[in-house]
Parts: structure tokens; sequence; C-alpha cells
């Protein structure tokens, strides 16, 4: 398989996070789909670390490196989100980021 | 080039400094007077004095100029490129109209007048570090009188008509704060409620003229398009030429407007009735503004605008000059107030010289201005110092004697008071002297119009008043016996001098009974109760103070041991003082000017001194239609055969006449003994009846435009009249014809002013509404709009938000691939 299936994969899950994040109306749906896109990001990292090597005959650990970081990121942001929704839920007594609305002010 | 050549380089430089000296002494002192070291009256006397240096150079410059035959009219616009610019525009300059542009205009007239301002000036200043010095607000009073000078001073030297009218202004403000300066000291109990009132009362009035004095300015300024003096009687001449030799009754109309400003300015009838009233202002205040300087201002305005006025205008200036000089006159005959009697003195003077100029004597009338301004001065500051020294009291009747105890202030009185009089070889009588001669010129001439005969007549009348007047007020107060106390008086008591201060004139109302307790005040603690006074005063002190009954008091004054003059317990103080030093320096120069103010100079240079009045004086060599117009002046009416002699005789014999007349009467009632004036001016006032209380009331001018005008009238506001029904006559048809007057004069003017201001008002409230309001409208609406677009994108959804972020991405990306 070829660098462009991965790739194809990887956008198909960005915009399916996208979309996620657009269009759901629970604040976790949305959580999930920002670490779908982090993980699209992460295949991506992967599979042109993969192919990059493959061409150039071995090198560095860029991509895979990356990749571990954005890992971490995402659990990183996984943790402050979940507190964040937890209080926008002490806050509004729901979890619909619609209700949400105090920027507006 | 000899030094008294006017150089205009430095010399205009010169005028403009000693022209804002008082001003920056004035901003100086108004911020750092208080802290300053005598709280700063030697700096504002100091810069007075270089001040007062200079404009007597000039002076000099001007009458070396003269005497060589030289012209003497200097404008610093157009001789050093000196201009103040003022609403100006360089287009409008190439066009050669409508620029508001101010410039020092210095001529003779202006020159005389100037060194007047500051020779007067700086004596008031100097009179005033003795008078006021107990004055709580001292700082201000100096400040105060600075900034006036800075005024006049401006007045005299502008070039332009709207200039003058700024610092004419400027004066009546000054006027208004200084004749009100006793208002903010509640210690000053007489003076602080009547300042308070007459302070309003000059103002008002005043600005009655000044606003005629705009309206007339206007008009001129409409026709000719300019201000400057120079220009407008150019314009004027030629506008008289084109009107083949007549004014054009629009002339008539602008120049009685500008009259106007001179009538309640120069307190001219119907609106002198603020002068008397401001002499509840401090005595310096009363020599500079309302005898010197300020009220010869309109005098001045008219010599400046003599060539604008019309033969009709000059008729009703002469007209209201006899008319002021006569009727003040009388009145001055019955005043007791000592200050009074100079002011009804002034009114009359600058009736003299408002009919001068009416008589086409411009030069007359203003020679009468300088020498009054001397003479007149010294009279109010040397009546200054006889109330200083008499304890504040004011009242002739509570004096006497007071030579004895003030030779130096009683020398210079009487040299002012000959002056005023018009006995030869002092001032007055040479300006007098001209004036009625003018007189006379015209009746003799051949001009028989109804206003000359009128003043032929009157002004020797009012003449001989006032020889008599101004002597009466020399026997009452410097002659006979000292008197305290003769009659209550509302002036005593009063202000840091004496330390007991109670109201005094509330015993007017309950009689002399509260008079006989001798001792009811002396060494009393007043700190806490100034305002004590009727029962309460005199059982308090009169219980606890009778055991210190002086001696002298209670033998000298038995009747009335009233004692006005108590010095915390000084007995020797009750009698008379002489002034202090600076007083008696600025009395002395005031008094040698008024004794030779009038011919002190020769004539021309080969001469000996111009001693007979048909050699020239100096005003008159140095001061002629020409010198003061130039080229725009008016022509001098031509004289019928020997005319003119035959009316320098006249007039000569005829103000010798009534001045010897004045004088003996003055001698006859009031020379010969206190006792014996009451009898006789008893006699006399008996058989007069009403008339005189007619007189003695003001011809209840006050009252009339009380009826018309003003539902209470009264300045001093404690002494309400009360007429009877002998008075109320005068009274009631005096007040319906000024209220005919009022309703269909006054008003109308009133309600045309109303008018047109309506109709502009109502035009301008459309086009408020259309086109102003519209464009504010317009703005909000579109704001609005906007706003409510916008407000739909501001959701405060975050996912809204996230979409917009995601589509401005798709399309950045979009644009970046497919271009």
């Amino acid at each position: 398989m070829g660098l462009g299936a991965y790739v194809a994969v990887s956008a198909a899950l960005f915009a399916l996070g996208i979309v996620a994040i657009l269009v759901r109306r629970n604040v976790l749906y949305v959580l999930m789909g920002i670490e779908m896109i982090l993980n699209a990001a992460n295949i991506n990292f992967v599979a042109f670390d993969r192919f990059n090597q493959s061409a150039s005959g071995g090198g560095g650990l860029e991509g895979r490196m990356f990749a571990i970081f954005v890992i971490i990121l995402a659990a990183a942001e996984a943790a402050v989100a979940l507190a964040i929704v937890l209080n926008v839920f002490h806050l509004f007594n729901s979890v619909k980021p619609s209700e949400a609305d105090l920027l507006r002010e | 080039m000899h030094f008294l050549d006017f150089n205009p380089k430095q010399d205009f430089h010169l005028l403009f400094l000693s022209f804002v000296l008082p001003l920056i002494g004035y901003t100086i002192q108004i911020f750092f007077g208080k802290k300053l070291p005598r709280r700063g009256d030697w700096l504002l006397t100091g810069f007075m004095f270089v001040s007062m240096c200079i404009t007597v150079l000039m002076f000099a410059k001007s009458l070396w100029a003269a005497y060589h035959g030289q012209e003497f009219r200097h404008h610093s616009g157009l001789e050093a490129d000196l201009w103040f610019h003022w609403l100006y525009s360089s287009d409008a300059a190439a066009a050669g109209t409508s620029n508001v542009s101010a410039a020092i205009y210095y001529d003779a007239l202006g020159a005389a007048m100037y060194a007047v301002v500051g020779v007067v000036s700086f004596c008031v200043h100097l009179f005033s570090i003795g008078y006021m010095s107990q004055d709580k607000r001292y700082h201000i009073f100096f400040a105060n009188i600075s900034l006036f000078t800075f005024a006049m001073l401006g007045l005299v030297l502008s070039d332009n008509i709207l200039f003058l009218f700024i610092f004419w202004e400027l004066m009546g403000l000054m006027s208004y704060l200084l004749i009100g300066h006793f208002s903010h000291d509640p210690s000053q109990k007489f003076f602080h409620r009547w300042a308070t009132q007459a302070c309003k009362k000059a103002f008002l009035t005043t600005r009655v003229g000044d606003t005629c004095l705009l309206i007339g300015m206007v008009i001129f300024y409409q026709h000719f398009g300019t201000f400057n003096f120079n220009e407008l009687w150019r314009l004027a001449q030629e506008e008289v030429a084109r009107n083949g030799g007549e004014y054009p009754t629009w002339m008539t109309v602008a120049g009685l407007f500008v009259f106007g400003g001179t009538v309640g300015k120069s307190a001219q009838f119907p609106l002198h009735v603020w002068l008397p009233d401001a002499m509840a202002g401090p005595t310096p205040v009363s020599a500079m503004i309302h005898a010197a300087t300020m009220v010869a201002a309109g005098v001045f305005l008219l010599g400046r605008t003599y060539p604008l006025m019309s033969p009709e205008v000059l008729s009703i200036v002469a007209a209201t000059g006899t008319f002021t000089a006569l009727f003040a006159a009388s009145i001055g005959t019955t005043a007791n107030d000592l200050k009074a009697v100079l002011a009804w003195s002034t009114i009359s003077q600058l009736g003299f010289m408002v009919a001068a100029v009416g008589l086409g004597g411009v030069v007359a009338g203003m020679f009468h201005m300088v020498t009054h301004a001397f003479f007149k001065a010294c009279l109010f500051l040397s009546a200054g110092s006889v109330i200083h020294g008499c304890h504040h009291e004011q009242d002739m009747r509570n004096m006497g004697g007071v030579r004895k105890y003030m030779p130096v202030t009683f020398a210079c009185m009487l040299a002012s008071t000959i002056a005023i009089a018009g006995i030869p070889f002092f001032s007055g009588f040479y300006s007098k002297d001209l004036i009625i001669l003018r007189a006379w010129e015209n009746v003799l001439g051949g001009h028989f119009d109804g206003a000359s005969f009128f003043a032929a007549v009157a002004l020797p009348v009012a003449a001989c008043l006032t020889a008599f007047y101004m002597f009466r007020l020399i026997f009452m107060t410097f002659f006979g016996e000292y008197r305290p106390g003769t009659v209550p008086s509302p002036f005593a008591h009063h202000g840091g001098h004496d330390e007991h201060g109670h109201e005094e004139h509330g015993h007017e109302a309950h009689g002399h009974a509260a008079h006989g307790h001798a001792a009811h005040d002396h060494g009393h603690d007043h700190g806490k109760d100034h305002g004590h006074g009727k029962d309460h005063g005199h059982d308090h002190g009169h219980a606890k103070h009778a055991p210190a009954v002086h001696a002298h008091a209670a033998k000298a004054h038995d009747a009335h041991g009233h004692d006005a003059h108590a010095h915390g317990g000084h007995d020797e103080h009750a009698t008379p003082h002489e002034s202090p030093l600076p007083m008696l320096i600025a009395l002395c120069v005031l008094a040698t000017l008024g004794v030779f103010g009038g011919h002190f100079w020769p004539a021309d240079l080969g001469h000996s001194l111009a001693f007979w009045h048909h050699a020239h004086t100096w005003f008159e060599t140095s001061v002629s239609l020409e010198s003061l117009y130039g080229a725009s002046a008016p022509l001098e009416r031509e004289l019928l055969g020997h005319a003119g002699h035959t009316a320098h005789i006249v007039a000569l014999s005829v103000s010798l006449t009534v001045a010897s007349l004045g004088i003996l009467i003055a001698y006859l009632i009031y020379g010969r003994g206190w006792e014996r004036s009451q009898r006789i001016a008893g006699k006399i006032t008996g058989a007069l009846g009403d008339l005189y209380d007619v007189v003695k009331n003001k011809y209840y001018v006050d009252e009339a435009i009380g009826c018309a005008i003003v539902v209470d009238v009264d300045a001093k506001g404690n002494r309400r009249y009360q007429p009877d029904a002998s008075v109320i006559g005068w009274s009631v048809s005096l007040g319906l014809a000024l209220n005919w007057v009022d309703k269909n004069i006054v008003d109308g003017l009133v309600n045309l002013v109303g008018r047109t201001g309506r109709s502009i008002g109502v035009a301008s409230s459309h086009f408020d509404r259309v086109v102003v309001d519209g464009a504010v409208n317009g703005v909000g609406l579109v704001t609005q709009t906007f706003g409510s677009v916008a407000r739909l994108v501001q959701s405060g959804r975050i996912q809204q938000y996230a979409t917009f972020a995601v589509f401005g991405g798709l399309m950045l990306a979009a644009w970046l691939i497919l271009l």
C-alpha cells in the first residue's frame, strides 16, 4: 500500500473529527472529535516517517517522536478538557456546547 | 534725531510695555499677591510707576512735536508694521475687507489722555497703600485697580472701535468688581449691603448704554466694513460728500446709538443713576474710575467718533450734556455726604464735556476731560483723606474745622476746589471757559439752534452752582469747629479701623435715645458679635462699662454721647488726624497738576506762560480738529463778523461772574459759622418747600425708574423711600411718562429684538431638526444596521465560531491550491 492510502485514512479521520466538533451536541463527542483529529495527525506523522525513511534509506526518528509527543499531548489535553467539561456542567447544568454561550457577552 | 522725536521702532514697544505692565502685575498679584511681602502693593505700584514714566515721556514727545509744528498721529500698524491680527485671513486682506486687526493709535489726544491715566492711576495706587491698609482684600484690591488701568490704557491706545469696546467692557467689569469691593467684607456693616446692590446697579445700568454702543458700532461696520477710526472718519466724509453734504439718516441713527454708550458710561441723564451709588466703592476707586478715567471714557469715545456724528446727533448730545450738567449740579447743592457731592459734581462736569462736544467744541470737551481728571481725582483723594482722618465719617455735618488737623489735605482740596469752580490761573477755568465760549460763539455766530441757546444759558448757571456746592463743601468740612456726631451717620464704625463695629444705621430707626449712652461701646469686646446694636447693645454696654465713660466724651458731646471715633479708649484719636505720607504725596502731585494743568505750558516756546485764555493753552496747541482727525476733520463752523471776539468777552465775563457769585453765596450761607449756616439753610429750604425736597431726593429719578422698570430700586437697601402726598404726584407722573417710554419704545425695541431672535430661532431649530438631527440619526441608523448584522455572528456558540474558522481555513486552502 502506498502513502496515498495512509494519507487518505488520515484525511477521512480528520474530516470526521472536524464534523464531530462542529455538529455534535454533546461536549464529550466534541472532545472525541478532537482526539480523532490528533490521531489523524499521528497517522500522518508515522506514515510520512515510514515512507521518508524507505525513500532516503534510513535516518531520524522525528516522525515517530512527534507521534509520541502528540499522544502525550492528547492525554494532557483530555485531562484538562474533561476538567473544563466538569466545570461547564456545574455552571450550566448541561453539557451541550450550544448552551455555554457566555462568549457572546 | 532729538530724543523727544517720536521713534516708531522703539516707542511703540515702549507704549506696548506700559500698557501690558499692569496686566502682568495683575497676573502675578492674583496668584501670589497674598504670599508676597506687604501683600504685593509695592510690586503693582512699582509697575505702575514704570508705566507712568513711559506715559509721561510719550506725552512729552507729543508736546514737543506740537510746539515744533509737526504732525503727531502715529499708527503702529502703518509705521512699524506692528499689528495684532484678530479674525484675520490673508484672502480678506488681499480683498481689503472684513479683517479685524488692532494696532496702537497714538495721537495728541491719546497722548494727553494716556498720560492722565498713567499719572492718576499711579497716584491712586500710591494713595491706596495708605487708605486701604486695613482692608481684608488688600491684594485683590490692588490686582483689580491694576487690571482696570490696563483696560483704560488699552482703550486709549485702540485704533479701532471694536477694541475700544472690548476694553470698555473690561472696564465695566472692573468697575463692578471694585464698587462691590466691600460686598465681600461683612464687617463693613453699612458698605457691605450698599456695595452689594450698588455694583449690580452700576453694572446693569451701564449695560444699557453698552448695548446701544454695540448696536451703533455694528451699524457703522455694516455700512463701512471697518472698525478702524481713521478709516471710519475717511469713509464717513466720503459718504457725506456723496450724499450732497448731508448726513444720511442711518448715520444719525447709528450716531445716536454710539452716543447711548456715552450716556451709560459717562453717567448722563437718564442713565446717571448708577454713579452716585458707585460711591459705595472704596474712595480711591471713586477717584480713579468714577471721576478721572472710566467715566471720561465716554467723552473720549465722543472725541474719537465726532466726525461720524451728524448735526442732529450733536444737537441731542449738546442738549443731553447741558441738561445733565445743570440737573446734577442742582442735586449737588443738597447732598450732605462728602462723596455724594463729588459724585454729583462729576456727573455735572461730564455734562459740560458732553455738551462741549455736542456744540462742536470737541477740543474744549477733551481739554475739560483732562483738567477735570486731575482736579477731580485730587478732590476725591482729598475727600478720602478726610474720611480716613475722620475715622470713616462721610457726613459733612459731622465734620467742620478739619483744616486745623489736616493742613496738607486742606491745601490740596482747596486748590482743586478753586480749579473746579473756575477761578483764573487754575486749570478748570481754562477748560470750562472754553466750553462756555463755544456755546456763546454758536449763539452769537449765527448758529442759533435750541441746543446752543440752552447751553449758553444753562451752562453758566451750572457753573455757578458748581462753585456754590464746592465751596459749601469746603466751608462745611474744613471751617468752623469740629463737630462729630451732630447727626446720626451710617458711615462711621466700620472696618478694622475701630475695634467696635456695630450696626450703626439701625440707629436711624430707633432715634436719638440710643446715642445718649456714651459708653456703650467703649472698649467693648465685639469679637464675637459684630452685628449687635439696637437695645441689646446699649443695655449691655451701659451696665458693664458705664464707669469707663471718658470725661472728654461726656463733656464735649454730652448731648450725643455717641462717640463715633473712639479708638480703643484713646480720646485723642477722636479728633481727625493727618493721613500718612504716601497718601499726601499722591494728593500733592494731583493738586499741582490740577492747579497748573490748564496753562503751565507756554503757548509757543517764544512766549511767556499762556496766562490769558485767548492765548492758546498747551492743549489747544497740541490738540486741534486737524491733529485729531487729519484730513477727515469736519469743517469748523464759520462765525459771523466779530462774533468770535464778542463771544470771548461775553464768555470771560460770564464765567468770572458766575464763579464769584457761587463762591459768594456759599460764603454767605456756610462761611459764617455752623449754627448760622443751619439757620439760613433752614430758612431757604423752608422757602423752597416742596421744590427742595424734589431736588434733595434727586428729582425722584430713581423712584420713577423704579415705578416703571424695577420694583425695588433703593440701592442702599436700608432706607426705603416713603413718599408723602406732595411728591407722589411728581413721582407718579414721571413714572407714568417713563412707563409710556418703556411700553412704547423700550418694549417695542425689546419686542423687535425678541421677534428677530425668535424667527432666527425658528429657522435655526428647523435646520437643527432636519439637517443636524438627520445626520446624527443617519449615522446612528447605519451603525445600528451593521451592528444587528454583525450581532448574528456573535452568538457565543463555540461550535459556530469553529465552523467559521474551518470554512475560513478551507477557503484559504482552496485559494492556495487553486491559484
